[in-house]
């Protein structure tokens, strides 16, 4: 029996989508058995961040509501065979997805796949409450800045009310995600600190996923930073966060890119 | 500005842990506000208005996170004046719950 991921945050554009590509990519290189789910119907990423935009035939929508067997929407990665995806739908209504349809869709994964990770749109609204609805554990993606923890307190509070493990009276299991992180800034006192967001989040930390030029590059081209530039610093941040997942102990390190000695002299840093 | 100023370093950060530590436990206080809560702080003041008088607002409940243990805070104003109330026919029965 599987377990199930939702990889959430309130905010929008902190790196749900990154991650849940990265983080499932690695633990399939890890050879666990992975799909990963987008939850963001009618603003579909995860196929693009993947490469996989134009095998998408059949979406999610298309599962809940019968019209296509699960086995026909699922695409498998074709650099990595114990990866898939289900993908959502880009022209329906979010409203097309009902929590039986869900439950059932997820049910069905969990008998298939060691992990079911499930990528949730951005807010607090139905579409994420759907896609952390069956989680086993969740992992709050959080940028060091004050909007973004805001936004995932909220998130955390959901996770522990609106999930059918707390309406059960279960735990979740939830982790904290810190991307984009800067430690020069933060140690310059420009950027809160992992341990400041930890302070005030108060859940335990999965890993700190360094600011990078890999991240973009990795999405452009459509593949998880993971398999793009294995051994890039935000790569072996998630190759490690991955291994937590797995209840591995690994120490939490903040890997960095290299840079020449021109990139040094030169290298600009995104404000 | 002084010249002061221009050497001092001014750092950004920790104005906003400071602002988001604020912040936070104000909001968890008014959104985190349950129905559990809700429940808790009805029950709770009518089990002590069977003993003594006290207002609706003097009973506070909050609730909490913790990283390891969340904790329940139940904050009970008791007049200096209070009477002991007389003991509601069907004894023991709050009217309302």
């Amino acid at each position: 029996m599987g377990k199930v991921l939702v990889v959430t945050s309130g905010k929008g554009g902190v790196g749900k989508t990154t991650s849940t590509a990265a983080l499932g990519a690695a633990l399939a290189r890890g050879g666990e058995n992975v799909v990963v789910i987008d939850f963001d119907v009618g603003l579909r990423n995860l196929d693009l961040v993947m490469g996989a935009e134009r095998r998408v035939v059949f979406d999610l929508i298309n599962v809940v509501q019968g019209d296509a067997k699960l086995a026909q929407a699922l695409i498998r990665d074709k650099r990595i065979d114990t990866l898939s995806l289900l993908p959502a739908s880009q022209t329906r209504d979010k409203d097309a997805l009902t929590i039986e349809g869900v439950d059932k869709v997820i049910a069905e994964l969990k008998e298939k796949f060691d992990w079911v990770i499930c990528d949730s749109p951005a807010g607090i609204e139905r579409g994420a409450l759907l896609a952390m609805r069956n989680a086993d554990l969740a992992v709050v993606v959080t940028n060091p800045e004050v909007s973004s923890v805001r936004d995932s307190d909220r998130i955390i509070g959901m996770l522990d009310s609106k999930t059918l493990r707390a309406e059960k009276g279960e735990r979740i299991d939830k982790f904290l995600l810190v991307t984009r992180y800067d430690p020069q800034r933060a140690a310059r006192n420009e950027m809160l600190k992992v341990d400041d967001v930890l302070e005030i989040l108060s859940i335990p930390l999965l890993g700190i996923i360094p600011e990078s030029e890999e991240v973009l590059k990795a999405s452009n081209i459509g593949s998880p930073v993971t398999l793009n530039n294995p051994n890039s610093a935000p790569s072996k941040a998630y190759f490690d966060a991955a291994r937590r997942l797995k209840g591995e102990t690994v120490e939490v390190v903040v890997p960095m890119d290299r840079k020449g000695f021109m990139g040094r002299l030169f290298g600009r840093r995104v404000a | 500005m002084s010249l002061f100023d221009i050497f001092r370093k001014r750092t950004t950060a920790p104005v906003a842990r400071d602002r988001l530590q604020v912040l936070l436990a104000h909001e968890r206080s008014v959104i985190g506000k349950s129905d559990l809560i809700a429940i808790l702080q009805e029950e709770i003041l009518a089990v002590i208005a069977k003993h003594i008088s006290v207002d609706r607002d003097a009973v506070q409940i909050k609730l909490d996170r913790g990283a390891s243990f969340s904790t329940l805070e139940i904050d009970v104003e008791v007049p200096l004046n209070a009477k002991v109330a007389k003991p509601p026919t069907g004894a023991g029965v709050p009217a309302s719950a």
